[in-house]
C-alpha cells in the first residue's frame, strides 16, 4: 500500500475501515459463493470435476477479494470492485440453472 | 497493508496458537492414543493374528450384522475388532457405531484399556474445540483459518524484502530478534503455512462453500458424494445360518495377489449363507489418492471361500480431484512415512513459533514505545493472554498426559476427568498470567512447564512397564519417542527460562513490561 493511499485511509479512519471490513468479509464471501456456483455450472467438465474445481478456487477468490478491499484507494472502490463481479457471476449462475440457494 | 497483518494476526492469534499446538500433536494422534493406553503396550503382532481375531469375533459376536477387523501395523501393535449387532437401530438407542474391542495381537486376549480420549481429544480440539456446539466451533475455527490465510498473503506483500529478511537474524536485541524470528519461521515454512490453511478450508468446503454443489446436484452435497464415492449397500437381510470358511487361506491369497501385508478384513452377514468377506491389503500410498479406501481388495463368498471379485485399488481420478486430494493428504499427512511425519511435526512446531513470535513482537514493540512508562491495561491484558496461551497451554498439555497416568483406572467417567484436568490447568495458568502479566509471570510458568514435562517420563517409570528404560518402549518406537519428546519439551522450557532469567530488564527495552522500572522512572 502506497504512502498516499495510507494517508487517505487515515483521513476517515473508523468509517472507512469498518466499511472495507464489511466489504471484505461479506462482500468477499458473496463474490466467492457466486463464483463457485457459476464455475460449478459452467465449467466444461463432468459435474463432480466442475464442483471440485470451483471449490478449489473459491477460497483463493475470497482471499483476493479481502486483499482488494483493503488495498484499493477508497472504500467505495472496494465495494464496487467486489459487488460488480459478484452480480455478473450471480447472473451467470442463474442462466446456468441455479435456483434459489436457500 | 501492514496494519491488516498486525490486527488480523493479533485478534485470532491466541486461537491460532491453540490450533497449531493441538493440530501439531495430531500428526502423532495414534501414537499419543497408544501411549495413553498402557494396557495395550505389550501386544506384539504375530502371523496368527488374523486367525486369533477371527476366533475372537466368532466367540463374541457370531451372529452380528457385520464384522470389521483392523490388523496391527507400524503405528498400532493391536488388532481392532468392530461389529454391528443384528438388531434394529432403535433398540441400540440409535447407536450406529456398533460395538468394538481391542485384541492383543499376540495372545488373542481381549484387552480393556483405561478410559481415555487419547490423541483424539487434541485432534478434535484443533478443529472443533470442546464443549461448544460443534457447528459453531467449526465456523469459528474456519474464520480464524481464513484470517490466517489473509495474514499470510498480506504478510508476504508487507515484507517486500522477504528473502533478505529471511537471512537476517539479530539475536539478543529484544524487538528486533522477535521480528527476525517471526520472519524466519514464517518464510522457512511458508509453503507449509499456506498449504495447511488452504487445505484446512477445503476440508470444510461442504460447510463453508456448499453453493456450487447445491446448484450442480439435485440433493446438494449428498448427491455430490454419491457421485464421487458410490456406496455399495450390503444385502438387507441375513440368510440362513451357515458356518464360514477358515480365514487364514484367504489372507494368504490376498497377500500373494497384491504382494502387500493384509490390513483389514470386513464381513457382511457373518456365519450366514450370504456372507461376504473382503480382505484388503496395504497399498503404496500416493500423495494424490483419495482420503479413505482404495486399498487393493479380494472379495470372497463367506461360506465357500470362492473368489467373487478382485479390486486392484484406486482408479485414475481427474486432475482436479488429484489437486484436492493432494492438499487434503498434505494437511493430514496421510501418506507420510515416519521421517516425513516428523518433518511435518517440525513444520507444525515452526508454525506455532511463528504465531507465538508474532504475538511477542506485538507486545515487545508497544513496550518499547512506552519508554519506561508503566504499561496500560490493554498491553498487560495482551501479555497475560500471551503467557496463558503459550506456556499455559503447554502446561495443560503436560497435565493432561500426567492425569492419564495418575487418575485411578476404575474412576467413573475417567476420560472426562482427563479432559477436566487439561482445562483446569489451563484456567489456572490463565488466572496466574492475568495476575502477573509481566516477567515474573513468564518465569514462573516456564519453570512450571519445565518441571511438568520433565516429570512425565519419570511418572511413566513409576506407573508403567513401558518407560524409557524398558524394551517394550523401544520395540514400539512411538512409546520411547513420546518420552523423548517430553524431555525435549522440558529442555526447551528450561532453555527459555534461562534466557528470560538471565536477561536483565532494561528500562524501555526488552520484550517484557516491568512495573518496577516504571516506579523508578516516576
Amino acid at each position: 500500500m502506497s504512502k498516499h493511499s495510507l494517508q487517505r485511509l487515515t483521513a476517515s479512519p473508523a468509517v472507512g475501515v469498518a466499511s472495507r471490513t464489511l466489504a471484505a468479509v461479506f462482500g468477499g464471501y458473496a463474490l466467492a459463493a457466486c463464483a463457485t456456483t457459476a464455475l460449478a455450472l459452467w465449467l466444461p467438465a463432468a459435474p463432480a470435476t466442475a464442483v471440485i474445481t470451483a471449490n478449489l478456487l473459491s477460497f483463493l477468490i475470497y482471499t483476493v477479494a479481502v486483499l482488494w478491499a483493503f488495498a484499493t484507494r477508497s472504500a467505495a472502490r472496494a465495494w464496487v470492485g467486489i459487488l460488480a463481479p459478484a452480480l455478473m457471476l450471480a447472473v451467470l449462475a442463474w442462466l446456468g440453472g441455479a435456483g434459489n440457494p436457500f | 497493508m501492514a496494519w491488516l497483518h498486525t490486527w488480523s494476526g493479533l485478534l485470532l492469534g491466541w486461537l491460532l496458537l491453540a490450533m497449531f499446538v493441538t493440530g501439531t500433536s495430531a500428526y502423532f494422534r495414534e501414537e499419543i492414543s497408544l501411549w495413553m493406553a498402557p494396557e495395550l503396550h505389550h501386544s506384539q503382532p504375530s502371523p496368527d493374528t488374523p486367525a486369533l481375531a477371527w476366533a475372537a469375533l466368532n466367540a463374541k459376536a457370531p451372529d452380528a450384522k457385520s464384522w470389521d477387523i483392523q490388523l496391527p501395523e507400524a503405528r498400532s501393535p493391536v488388532a481392532q475388532l468392530r461389529w454391528q449387532p443384528d438388531r434394529p437401530q432403535a433398540e441400540d438407542g440409535g447407536r450406529r457405531r456398533g460395538e468394538q474391542a481391542v485384541m492383543d495381537a499376540g495372545s488373542g486376549e481381549l484387552l480393556s484399556p483405561r478410559a481415555s480420549r487419547g490423541g483424539d481429544f487434541l485432534y478434535r480440539f484443533h478443529f472443533e474445540l470442546y464443549g461448544v456446539p460443534r457447528i459453531w466451533a467449526r465456523w469459528l475455527i474456519c474464520v480464524a483459518t481464513m484470517f490466517m490465510l489473509v495474514a499470510i498473503v498480506s504478510g508476504v506483500i508487507t515484507h517486500k524484502k522477504i528473502f533478505k529478511d529471511f537471512f537476517t537474524f539479530r539475536p539478543g536485541k529484544g524487538q528486533r530478534s522477535w521480528l527476525d524470528s517471526h520472519n524466519a519461521t514464517a518464510v522457512l515454512a511458508l509453503p507449509f503455512h499456506f498449504m495447511i490453511t488452504y487445505s484446512g478450508l477445503l476440508i470444510f468446503m461442504v460447510m463453508l462453500m456448499p453453493w456450487g454443489m447445491n446448484a450442480a446436484y439435485e440433493d446438494g452435497w449428498r448427491g455430490f458424494f454419491q457421485d464421487v464415492f458410490p456406496r455399495e449397500e450390503p444385502a438387507a437381510e441375513g440368510g440362513a445360518a451357515m458356518p464360514m470358511v477358515d480365514i487364514v487361506p484367504l489372507v494368504a491369497r490376498a497377500r500373494d495377489t497384491f504382494e502387500q501385508p493384509v490390513r483389514r478384513i470386513s464381513v457382511d452377514w457373518p456365519n450366514r449363507d450370504n456372507a461376504v468377506i473382503r480382505v484388503s491389503t496395504a497399498k503404496d500410498p500416493h500423495i494424490t489418492d483419495q482420503r479413505r479406501g482404495g486399498n487393493p481388495t479380494l472379495v470372497f463368498n463367506g461360506g465357500t471361500g470362492e473368489l467373487l471379485e478382485t479390486r486392484p485399488g484406486d482408479e485414475a481420478v481427474p486432475g482436479a480431484f488429484r489437486v484436492y486430494n493432494l492438499l487434503v493428504n498434505l494437511h493430514l499427512a496421510r501418506f507420510a512415512d515416519p521421517t516425513v511425519r516428523w518433518l511435518f511435526f517440525l513444520f507444525g512446531v515452526g508454525g506455532t513459533a511463528m504465531v507465538a513470535t508474532g504475538m511477542l513482537l506485538w507486545v515487545s514493540k508497544r513496550t518499547q514505545q512506552l519508554r519506561g512508562k508503566a504499561p496500560g491495561a490493554a498491553l498487560r491484558l495482551v501479555n497475560g493472554l500471551n503467557i496463558a496461551s503459550l506456556t499455559g497451554l503447554l502446561g495443560a498439555l503436560a497435565a493432561y498426559f500426567a492425569a492419564n497416568r495418575l487418575l485411578p483406572v476404575e474412576l467413573a467417567a475417567r476420560e472426562s476427568w482427563e479432559i477436566r484436568v487439561f482445562f483446569l490447568t489451563w484456567l489456572l495458568a490463565l488466572g496466574h498470567a492475568l495476575l502477573r502479566p509481566d516477567r515474573r509471570g513468564w518465569i514462573e510458568q516456564l519453570a512450571a512447564i519445565t518441571v511438568l514435562w520433565a516429570a512425565l517420563p519419570l511418572l511413566n517409570v513409576a506407573t508403567t512397564g513401558s518407560h524409557l528404560f524398558s524394551a517394550t518402549a523401544w520395540r514400539t518406537g512411538a512409546l520411547a519417542g513420546f518420552d523423548v519428546v517430553c524431555l525435549l519439551m522440558a529442555a526447551t522450557g528450561g532453555y527459555a527460562l534461562w534466557r528470560v532469567v538471565r536477561k536483565q530488564p532494561v528500562r524501555g527495552r526488552g520484550p517484557l513490561p516491568q512495573r518496577r522500572t516504571a516506579e523508578d522512572g516516576a
